[in-house]
């Protein structure tokens, strides 16, 4: 991986791993026996529909393999993904229509 | 798995080799952090950059933590901690719906219950990241395979969205995802991530966060 020597990516690998299992032993292990207030479980129930929206959007606005502009393909794949992982509830549904409509919108479009 | 599939393509898309495409399946064990890793690498995001948001993907495991305390706090540290790394969404929400229907159950049956929620699970997700990154290698030039990694994100996020106060905190996260992504070293995601989630949690705390709509019986 470019700009990556193998001990950084190691050492990331590494400490992404302690820091996961931290995260999952913190009220079984460290904090055990301590209240959790609500206010914090209600912040932490938000985390992954906070954090991965932020990340994918410039992605899917500005794809990198055009150059940065806006491209209908891939605009129309994360739009289907979106729609069917909505109406399906199935990350597997949502992911095959969305690299479905990919390929045709690329081919098409 | 899907899903560690599909991180096993990518990951060796992106240049990582087979090992460390492995260690992150088999040392970090949840998909939506092995990503947003993989991803801001990618991006030459500095390593801060890419442990934080790496982490923070993945808080709500805290969540589950806490849930799972009263019910597995008394055992030995060892069964804790390991219980602790085998900690995702499947074998969580399985092993609390067994608890709570089943309050009489021992100590001893819980553990090994949670355990073996995760017997196929976790040799399955090791699997699908081989699987993956074995497929990766021989991915032809030309398919789009730079826009699978979004999809995969899309895909993981869509089906999460079940209430009115999930939907605006993704909203929110988007917008100020785009607004914020002129910022140097990917510093907007935390910032954009935390607002966002303080807006999923106050619409919750209003009494907002109902299911949007009916779900249907598995």
């Amino acid at each position: 991986m470019t700009g990556w020597s193998d001990a950084a990516i190691w050492g990331t690998i590494a400490a992404l791993g302690v820091g996961t299992w931290l995260v999952r032993f913190s009220f079984l292990g460290l904090l055990a026996g301590r209240d959790v207030p609500a206010w914090i479980l209600r912040h932490l129930r938000y985390t992954p529909v906070a954090v991965i929206p932020a990340l994918v959007g410039p992605l899917v606005v500005w794809p990198e393999a055009t150059g940065g502009t806006p491209e209908p393909a891939r605009l129309a794949a994360a739009a289907v993904t979106i729609a069917i992982g909505l109406w399906s509830r199935s990350l597997l549904a949502a992911a095959s229509a969305g690299l479905a409509t990919l390929f045709v919108g690329l081919a098409v479009l | 798995m899907p899903f560690s599939f599909l991180f096993g393509v990518v990951g060796t898309e992106a240049g990582l080799d087979l090992a460390q495409v492995m260690g992150f399946s088999v040392l970090v064990i949840a998909g939506a952090s092995q990503l947003t890793a993989l991803q801001l690498m990618t991006e030459q995001a500095p390593a801060l950059i890419v442990l934080a948001s790496g982490l923070a993907v993945n808080l709500r495991m805290a969540m589950y933590s806490a849930s799972l305390a009263p019910w597995l706090g008394a055992a030995p540290f060892w069964q804790r901690a390991f219980a602790a790394y085998l900690i995702v969404d499947n074998s969580y929400a399985q092993a609390v719906a067994e608890y709570e229907a089943k309050p009489q159950m021992s100590l001893q049956e819980r553990v090994a219950l949670f355990f073996g929620t995760m017997v196929l699970i976790a040799p399955l997700w090791y699997l699908g990241t081989l699987a993956g990154a074995v497929a990766g290698r021989d991915v032809p030039s030309g398919l789009p395979i730079d826009f699978a990694l979004p999809i995969a994100f899309l895909a993981l996020v869509a089906p999460a969205l079940r209430t009115l106060a999930h939907l605006a905190a993704a909203f929110v996260a988007l917008v100020l995802g785009l607004l914020l992504a002129g910022l140097p070293y990917n510093l907007g995601l935390l910032p954009a991530a935390a607002v966002a989630m303080a807006v999923g949690a106050e619409i919750e705390r209003r009494g907002y966060a109902r299911p949007l709509r009916a779900e249907r019986a598995p």
